[in-house]
């Protein structure tokens, strides 16, 4: 390697570093602050804890009832990301497999409906649907979040099936398998890749999701994002508390992400070339 | 067909009935209750006499070109280096992303005591002029306080799109372009940028919607304030329908929006979609 061409790369690392840095600081920021004193984090913001204090943690843990909205944001994410998986991977194999006008006609309203904002239905919606939400509000926005959540995932399971040769259906179905066998036993398991990514997708969606949680869940019932922003709203003047908190809010989700790191970054740039 | 049933019946249920409806209802004089009449385009005419409506729009405008070219630009950059065959790229994307992980609410409250606290503290004792008062409370401040958490937040995503772009390129063109001589820039905008157009397109598309929807970044961040001049549509039609009760306008102002997100997407994508080489 030239020179040249050593300096250029020595030049890339330096920006890289610097921007991963920059990105990383903000949550630095909020960590460092959470272990100190109010008193300390307005003297200096970026200096370094002289004494570590964790009351902050447990005063934020019970205030913003951490366990509660944790349990409730797991529950939403996993049964409405289930369900999509099953709901939209079947709904695809219909539409890709069965080609009458019809089913090409509900792909094309499917694709369309993507790109209507959830702002232009909220209104109608609530109003629709203030009933069934106070009957029961986790079911009513796993419900919700299938409804919203099945065309991205019916496209992307579609794209992949259509690379599937119909000779394997054809020989399950020789051997006596019904479609619901053949699809379960053996097309589904093929699909694995793809599946991947609808779940990580969606689960990202859903676990961050904001507004429709904000429209439809009570206070029992609350997710980590709303009683994070609640508890802020509250608490703000209390940095240590609020900072604290956040780290709590943040915490569960990189770990999640650390942990399955290659899924994430694959499950979206398969999920972005489609 | 029992394959499709279910979702589809959901799928109606949720989306397609509250679509027709919400049409619908701008027509009529609607309070979230009952209608009563048929009242033709006077919720329209309503809401595009409401001055804060067309501040809103000229607001989201801005706030949709400028974070649409910063984020896409920014997340390019990044893409370019953590594909240069740096040792440490992997690990740098991983700092890229974490961003993009955490919701749009919590970040904007991280930034709101950066923006109100710990900035302000600092200026205050080393006498940074630029920052003495909090950036949320001035309304060009707050703009730009808003596109760069916006950056920040969406710029690891999309690069995602721009690496999948980088890498789908095969090695031989590149080699080619080597061998003649060409020298990196020339490679990258003669070579790169028109074989990876499909992932300008994704990721141009991916931001336009996303600055139009914004609303968690915008109400944990400014909440609209100082006195509404940063309200983003979303939330100015939050606030017009569930604040302040008026259904008929704060729907009418929804169908606009839908309106103009769709318009917008489909230039876009016919645009975008011209510079894409068949390959």
């Amino acid at each position: 390697m030239n020179t040249r061409a050593r300096w250029g790369k020595r030049a890339t690392f330096g920006v890289g570093i610097t921007v991963a840095f920059a990105y990383a600081f903000p949550f630095f920021l909020v960590f460092v602050n959470s272990l100190k004193l109010k008193y300390d984090i307005l003297e200096n913001p970026l200096a370094l804890p002289v004494s570590i204090t964790w009351e902050n943690f447990q005063q934020a843990y019970t205030k913003m009832n951490f366990f509660r909205s944790l349990t409730n944001s797991i529950i939403i994410t996993v049964l409405s990301v289930s369900l999509l998986i099953v709901f939209s991977s079947m709904l695809a194999y219909y539409l890709a497999r069965t080609k009458t006008k019809l089913t090409k006609y509900i792909f094309l309203v499917l694709v369309a409906s993507m790109i209507v904002p959830f702002q232009a239905l909220m209104i109608p919606f609530m109003a629709r649907f203030a009933q069934f939400v106070s009957w029961n509000n986790r079911g009513a926005l796993i419900f919700f979040y299938i409804g919203f959540g099945v065309a991205l995932s019916t496209f992307l399971y579609h794209g992949f099936i259509s690379t599937i040769p119909t000779e394997i259906d054809e020989a399950a179905s020789i051997d006596g398998a019904s479609d619901m066998v053949a699809f379960w036993k053996i097309i589904f398991p093929m699909m694995r890749p793809i599946t991947a990514t609808v779940a990580i997708i969606n689960a990202l969606w859903i676990w961050n999701d904001f507004l429709l949680p904000r429209l439809v869940l009570t206070e029992e019932t609350q997710t980590l994002p709303l009683s994070t922003y609640l508890f802020y709203g509250q608490y703000s003047i209390e940095y240590g508390q609020a900072m604290a908190g956040l780290v709590l809010a943040v915490i569960p989700i990189v770990i999640f992400y650390l942990v399955l790191q290659k899924q994430f970054i694959s499950g979206i740039s398969q999920g972005a070339v489609k | 067909m029992k394959f499709a049933g279910v979702p589809l019946a959901i799928f109606s249920i949720v989306l397609v009935v509250p679509f027709v409806n919400g049409v619908y209802y701008t027509f009529t004089d609607w309070d979230g209750f009952e209608t009563t009449k048929l009242v033709g385009f006077s919720n329209y005419a309503e809401s595009f006499q409401d001055p804060t409506f067309w501040s809103t729009l000229r607001f989201t405008a801005l706030f949709v070109v400028v974070s649409l070219v910063l984020v896409n630009a920014v997340a390019f950059g990044l893409a370019l280096i953590v594909t240069s065959k740096l040792k440490s790229a992997n690990f740098l994307r991983t700092f890229f992303f974490v961003p993009n992980l955490v919701g749009g609410v919590v970040l904007g409250v991280i930034w709101q005591f950066i923006f109100n606290s710990a900035i302000v503290a600092l200026a205050n004792k080393y006498d940074w002029e630029l920052f003495k008062q909090s950036w949320l409370q001035d309304t060009n401040k707050a703009f730009w306080a808003l596109i760069i958490v916006t950056v920040w937040q969406s710029s690891g995503y999309m690069m995602i799109v721009y690496i999948t772009g980088l890498v789908s390129i095969e090695n031989d063109v590149l080699e080619a372009s080597q061998i003649d001589g060409a020298s990196p820039l020339r490679t990258l905008f003669t070579i790169k940028i028109p074989l990876m157009a499909q992932a300008f397109t994704i990721a141009l598309f991916l931001t336009l919607r996303g600055g139009f929807m914004a609303y968690d970044v915008n109400v944990a961040l400014t909440g609209g304030g100082p006195f509404r001049t940063t309200e983003l549509i979303s939330l100015h039609i939050f606030q017009d329908a569930f604040a302040n009760g008026n259904f008929g306008t704060g729907q009418s102002k929804a169908v606009v929006m839908f309106l103009i997100v769709a318009l917008a997407a489909l230039v876009q994508v016919t645009v975008s979609k011209r510079y894409e080489v068949q390959r």
